[in-house]
């Protein structure tokens, strides 16, 4: 490695963490901190990168190719069936209304050829998952009418980019023939029919080596315990598929779909989620900067009426299009103002298609850069209009919808999240399925997760102690959160996480022993229940019986020493900070059982309240 | 006038079933001077707090024993809470006098139908000849022991009759509250419900 990589890295890197907080702080999304710190970086500007940026840029897209596998991954058939109307009534209406419009109207207004309309009006027509999805959640809409629609919309077009990126190399006028090594495929000079077959096999193989090939060896790779192993399975899985879709000249971004389809319904899903996610957060991220960095102000300074102009009609087709689609589904007028208003801009994708096309040669790179730079401008400009819309649109249409009661279309979250189903966890989960309540399940042991799923368990592999698997298991909209992990540090640690970033959750937690307690306390946690404490008394009451207590009475004492000692444990915990070190070391624990039978001396434990005792009667009587 | 103080002391082992006491206890009013206190959520284990239980009384000066008729008599909570709570040296014996001149009565509901609860019917006797045992509790608490408000035939009720139940003992709760109260005229009637059916009418 040379000192160029490290001062690139420093640079890319010293961007994001700059811009991408104050994106956030202005209310805007990451992307546009992204872009925004490529534009800062990029020749334009600062001109800290320069040509070395398209470099990155093929490496980056390695991020979309991620994207894709998630949207795959999230992609349950299931809950594809339930939405299926809306996803293909509005998202092909969409996705053909607006192509249908730009590409007319572009064809009518500028001296385009046509495939490079159909390029340009297909990037445009897709709207920015990333910043709708990160609106809708910020919002709290993701479960009104509107919210549903924008993400019924949003995975038409999600799935429709795959087809797509198949079309454009079709566009090519032949003459042109790429110089990059993207599109290199084995079997190009093969006969077209055994093309075809190829690529049909290689389709099934994908969806077969998944089920019968993948899942197994995830298998053998959890037992491992081997969090990197996994993490390393994950990319290898990705990358290969992407590969081998590239061998037989499809887009790796469809592999990686498809992997993800295949997978959706394995118990790997979250924990697949969880170590996807941050590879494909940073390199869509540097994506985004390298977007940032490409977009050619020289250009926009040169003719500005026209980005602008350009950016503004393509925002209200887009707007016009949806308001129609919203009214054909008679949504009320704000939900179909917000739902217009949101999807309004061009997205992500748009720029993958554009660079992709620009690679190929169907766009000239002038054009592609006035594209990009508009696309970048309508992402900007998305949570201005719906500021504006709340303040001044939207007051004028008065009668608001009552925001509909949560639905679950594609809400499947359970209320209740057990984490860690070993001897602890899974006695809880028996208790509540016998009572019809279902919960969302988290274990690391494969091999149980494996057993239990067979037994009609929902159960997820993953680490709970990973904030993204605990997003991904539905941490935001769970209600109760049992925490029953057998190693109390893993415990401890995934109750620090949960009260840090779901502080609503409503924390059951196992606790060890004693000094687990403690720590727990010290955590603010106060649902705390100690293996050694209901047991260890059950069996002393037991005893008390053998000893000839009768049973009601050696109970009484049980059920009054309980509560005396969960009373205790909250006293001693404050307590134990006075001193300097209260670390359990043998000593430790020696003092802790001192001051416990200290304290006992205090309390007098024979029965207090006089019910049934007739002693005092009697005495009355005699007196 | 000062506001009387109500304390509902509530005991149905099977609540959630109990489409009659959902509606009784929907009703209630939300009130400073009205507390309900449902014993079976409180004390699933029979563990009951005594001394906690004790300073509620203190505080309130009309005490309802809310439950259903089971047996003939009132569910095991409430008598063990009768057991443990009403201890001696407090609530009687020498220097019991804690609750004295406070006044109690029983809030009931029975499957059965009014006409079975006389010596001629099948349950032989009146509901108040049943409840005798909880009268005399009372008195020795040094309480006033007041007729009890009784729906009958919950068996055979529909929700709306419920919901209408539900309406009288909300009226009544907030009638006890509010008024000064001639224990002797209370006493004249049966059920309190006719009583308090004559003071609503009298009242338009």
């Amino acid at each position: 490695m040379d000192k160029g990589f490290f001062i690139q890295a420093i640079v890319y890197l010293t961007s994001a963490v700059v811009c991408v907080p104050i994106a956030k702080k202005l209310g805007l999304s990451s992307i546009l901190g992204y872009l925004f710190a490529g534009i800062v970086i990029g020749p334009f500007v600062l001109g800290f990168i320069g040509s070395e940026g398209e470099d990155i840029m093929h490496f980056a897209e390695f991020g979309v190719v991620m994207m894709l596998f998630l949207i795959g991954l999230e992609l349950d058939p299931y809950k594809f069936w339930k939405m299926r109307k809306f996803i293909l009534g509005m998202g092909s209406m969409q996705l053909i209304g607006t192509g249908v419009s730009i590409f007319i109207l572009c064809q009518l207004f500028l001296d385009w050829n046509w495939q490079t309309t159909v390029v340009i009006a297909l990037a445009l027509s897709l709207s920015s998952t990333a910043i709708v999805l990160q609106t809708l959640k910020e919002k709290g809409l993701s479960q009104t009418s509107m919210g549903r629609a924008s993400f019924s919309v949003l995975l038409f077009q999600d799935i429709a980019v795959i087809p797509i990126l198949a079309i454009i190399p079709l566009m090519m006028s032949g003459q042109a023939i790429p110089d990059n090594d993207l599109k290199s495929s084995l079997i190009i000079d093969l006969p077209g029919w055994i093309q075809t077959l190829i690529v049909l096999v290689a389709i099934i193989a994908v969806y077969f080596a998944g089920k019968y090939i993948v899942v197994p060896l995830l298998h053998i790779v959890a037992k491992t315990r081997l969090q990197e192993l996994f993490t390393a399975s994950a990319l290898l899985l990705v990358m290969a598929v992407s590969y081998l879709m590239q061998l037989v000249g499809l887009s790796p971004a469809l592999g990686a779909f498809m992997a993800g389809v295949v997978l959706a319904n394995s118990e790997f899903r979250h924990e697949l989620e969880g170590d996807i996610a941050p590879f494909k957060g940073l390199l869509l991220g540097l994506f985004f900067i390298g977007v940032g960095a490409s977009i050619n102000f020289k250009l926009i300074i040169d003719d500005p009426a026209y980005i602008l102009i350009f950016g503004a009609i393509l925002t209200a087709i887009k707007f016009f299009v949806l308001f129609g689609i919203g009214k054909f589904y008679k949504k009320s007028n704000d939900q179909n103002l917000l739902f217009s208003f949101g999807l309004s801009q061009a997205g992500e994708f748009g720029f993958v298609i554009l660079s992709f096309s620009m690679q190929l040669n169907i766009l000239p790179s002038i054009l592609a850069n006035q594209m990009m730079a508009i696309i970048a401008l309508s992402m900007v400009s998305t949570p201005f209009l719906l500021l504006i819309n709340e303040k001044w649109i939207d007051p004028f249409f008065g009668v608001k919808e009552k925001v509909k009661k949560p639905h679950d279309i594609i809400d499947e979250n359970n209320e209740v999240i057990i984490a860690g189903f070993g001897h602890f966890g899974s006695t809880i989960g028996r208790l509540l399925k016998a009572n019809g309540v279902k919960a969302t399940i988290l274990d690391h042991d494969s091999d149980r997760v494996d057993l239990l799923r067979k037994m009609g368990f929902k159960v997820y592999y993953g680490d709970a102690s990973r904030l993204e698997l605990l997003k991904a298991a539905g941490a935001e909209n769970a209600k109760i959160f049992i925490a029953a992990i057998d190693n109390p540090e893993v415990n401890l640690s995934v109750v620090e996480l949960l009260r840090k970033h779901f502080p609503h959750l409503n924390i059951l937690t196992r606790a060890r022993n004693r000094v687990d307690a403690y720590e727990l306390i010290d955590h603010g946690v106060d649902k705390i229940y100690r293996e050694t404490l209901y047991t260890a008394v059950h069996l002393g009451v037991d005893a008390l019986t053998q000893l000839g207590h009768r049973k009601y009475s050696a109970t009484r004492q049980g059920q009054r020493f309980i509560k005396y000692d969960e009373a205790a444990i909250r006293k001693l915990a404050s307590k134990r900070h006075d001193k300097m070190a209260y670390l359990a070391t043998v000593k430790d624990e020696l003092e802790m059982q001192e001051q416990l039978l200290k304290n006992d001396l205090h309390i007098n434990f024979s029965a207090s309240d006089h019910a049934w005792d007739s002693e005092h009667l009697k005495k009355q009587i005699t007196e | 006038m000062a506001q009387n103080k109500i304390l509902i002391l509530f005991a149905h082992p099977l609540f959630e079933k109990s489409f009659v006491n959902e509606a009784l206890v929907r009703h209630i009013p939300k009130s400073k001077n009205i507390t309900f206190h449902d014993l079976y959520e409180e004390y699933p284990e029979f563990d009951i707090d005594v001394k906690r239980e004790q300073a509620l009384l203190q505080k309130h000066d009309i005490i309802i024993w809310h439950h259903p008729l089971y047996w003939y008599s009132c569910p095991p909570l409430l008598k063990q809470w009768i057991d443990m709570v009403l201890e001696y040296d407090w609530a009687y014996g020498k220097n019991g006098i804690a609750l004295q001149n406070k006044l109690i009565f029983q809030a009931i509901t029975t499957g059965g139908k009014k006409e079975n609860y006389c010596e001629a019917g099948r349950d032989r006797y009146s509901i108040p000849e049943l409840l005798e045992p909880f009268n005399q509790t009372a008195k020795v608490c040094h309480m006033h022991y007041l007729p009890p408000f009784v729906i009958h035939g919950t068996h055979q009720m529909n929700e709306s009759e419920a919901d209408n139940y539900g309406k009288i003992y909300a009226d009544l709760l907030l009638y006890l509250k509010s008024n000064e109260l001639d224990l002797k005229e209370m006493n004249s009637h049966f059920y309190l419900n006719e009583w308090f059916h004559s003071k609503s009418k009298n009242h338009g």
